[in-house]
């Protein structure tokens, strides 16, 4: 890979991880939607640029097929199956404060770079910095879902997972089958198609996404 | 020796010159935005005259440092200009007296003396803006230090003049990781340092919500004018900082002839103006912050200076 690529590369990379923990503390649940966009534009944006040096049109496909899935199909599915309202909202309860999660995210961003290491020693991946910044995303989309009490910022803390493990995966197997990653680029808006018919219908029952809330049954009157 | 002496005189003109010229750009551009006509850009350099021409009202009971404190507030941002390029990319007489450490200490400085004489003052104002300003201030040291870092892990030093030959040589470097993340980190450190609007309202008149600006309520006259030029200068020499040192080393005058300083005069009012234009568009896009989410804001820059110091040490 030439120096200017690999330059590009690590930058794409390092907002990459700016945008995953930005998900984590945004409180606007529209603003959070857009930065999962930029993420996911981020995730193509790095398939590309591997694709590029040694050419790859298995990693090409994989970037159009993310920009495709994650930045254009999702969003819609979301945007249109839960009400307008919910994403006017802003300032719900994270279940810890914002410094908390910054610095917890901080510690999964180290734990997640020093997970890369040892994977890249034993996978000689293309790009040692994407597995290492993919390690650090899955785990702060795992925070993301621990943290967070709204719905639609909980289905996307799993879709930033998703995010970091391609990230990892476009490193590890660049050749993997292109059959297979388009079964997850179906998968995932279907997912997300799920949640969202779930969410809509939680709200319709009681007036708030909050899921964090949900945690007793009770009869309907 | 002497034409180093001559152009370090030319850069402090540059500095004590155009910052008020900045100030009142800045003022404009954002009255403009808001779609109104707002005071001419030479303003700031009216202002400066009538309050020179004032009487200046001082407490009796105030000690020496009300009165010490302009001065000091004034000298500190031209002390800085001695030590970074700001219109020459090969290094003058002082380069080498004090490394970047040195000038966030000098800097320091004057915040130290200005929350002594807001409190000194006796105004209830004062002392609340003053403990504000250095909530905001310990909150903003761990970024500059891990921006610090970072810089002295890229570039083996920190003595400005050795920093800013490295992201352009390759060209390549000013697109690596650690390098845009790092200018990102310390441009949010500039909005806080200097009461910029998601932390602080420059133009708000309302005493309990100011952040830096009810520090100067106490004072009057000449004092108040050598505060006020203090803080234009503290604004442009934290900005040619993050031009000339951080982002890159674009349009300095590589000899020290007059024709090639003149040019350089011209691009550094240029790159500062586009500066000025960023913060105009952040100042009018943003609203301020309450009092205590300035920490997150904070927090959020120094995230990203970790990260970048973290994907600089893993050499990304």
């Amino acid at each position: 890979m030439s120096a200017w690529l690999y330059h590009l590369n690590a930058l794409v990379l390092g907002l990459f991880i700016l945008t995953a923990i930005a998900m984590v503390v945004m409180r606007q649940i529209g603003a959070c939607m857009q930065v999962f966009v930029l993420q996911s534009l981020l995730l193509a944006a790095s398939a590309f640029l591997l694709g590029g040096a040694p050419w790859s049109w298995h990693l090409f496909a994989l970037g159009c097929v993310t920009i495709a899935s994650k930045a254009v199909l999702i969003p819609w599915i979301l945007r249109s199956m839960v009400p307008a309202q919910v994403y006017a909202r802003r300032e719900f309860s994270q279940s810890i404060d914002v410094s908390a999660i910054l610095l917890s995210s901080l510690a999964l961003l180290l734990a997640g770079y020093a997970a890369g290491i040892p994977l890249n020693a034993a996978a000689h991946s293309l790009s040692p910095a994407n597995v290492s910044v993919g390690m650090a995303g899955l785990l702060i989309g795992l925070l993301q879902l621990a943290v967070r009490r709204e719905a639609v910022p909980q289905i996307l803390g799993i879709l930033a997972m998703e995010n970091g493990a391609f990230l990892v995966g476009i490193a590890i197997a660049p050749n993997f089958p292109l059959i297979a990653e388009l079964a997850i680029a179906f998968d995932v808006p279907l997912l997300a198609f799920i949640v969202a018919l779930l969410t809509r219908s939680v709200y319709q029952e009681t007036g708030s996404t909050e899921v964090g809330s949900l945690t007793a049954l009770r009869e309907l009157l | 020796m002497a034409q180093s002496a001559a152009l370090n005189l030319w850069q402090l003109a540059f500095v004590l010159g155009l910052s008020p010229l900045f100030a009142g750009i800045a003022q404009k551009c954002k009255e403009l935005v808001a779609s109104k006509r707002g005071p001419s850009i030479f303003q700031p350099y009216r202002d400066l005259r009538k309050l020179f021409a004032k009487d200046e009202v001082v407490s009796e009971r105030s000690s020496w440092i009300l009165r010490f404190t302009p001065y000091v507030v004034f000298v500190v941002p031209l002390v800085v200009t001695l030590l970074i390029p700001v219109l020459t990319d090969f290094p003058l007489f002082f380069a080498f007296v004090g490394d970047m450490l040195a000038a966030g200490f000098i800097l320091a400085m004057s915040g130290f003396f200005f929350t002594l004489a807001a409190i000194d003052g006796g105004n209830p104002y004062g002392p609340m803006g003053a403990s504000r300003t250095r909530m905001v201030g310990f909150l903003v040291e761990p970024v500059i230090i891990v921006v610090l870092f970072t810089v002295s892990f890229v570039a083996d030093s920190t003595i400005p003049y050795i920093v800013q030959q490295h992201w352009v040589h390759p060209l390549a470097n000013f697109f690596s990781a650690s390098h845009v993340l790092l200018l990102i980190a310390f441009f949010m450190v500039i909005l806080a340092e200097t009461g910029r609007i998601p932390v602080d309202n420059p133009s708000g008149h309302f005493e309990l919500a100011m952040v830096d600006e009810s520090k100067a309520l106490e004072f009057s006259g000449r004092s108040l004018a050598l505060l006020k030029w203090g803080g234009y200068m503290k604004f442009t020499v934290l900005a040619i900082i993050f031009l000339n040192v951080l982002t890159a080393p674009w349009g300095l005058a590589s000899t020290g002839t007059i024709p090639a300083m003149l040019l350089a005069t011209v691009l550094i009012f240029v790159k500062v103006l586009v500066l000025v234009l960023l913060v105009v568009i952040v100042e009018s896009s943003f609203a301020k912050l309450r009092l205590f989410r300035i920490q997150e804001f904070v927090g959020a820059a120094f995230i990203v200076s970790v990260t970048a110091m973290v994907m600089e040490l893993l050499g990304l």
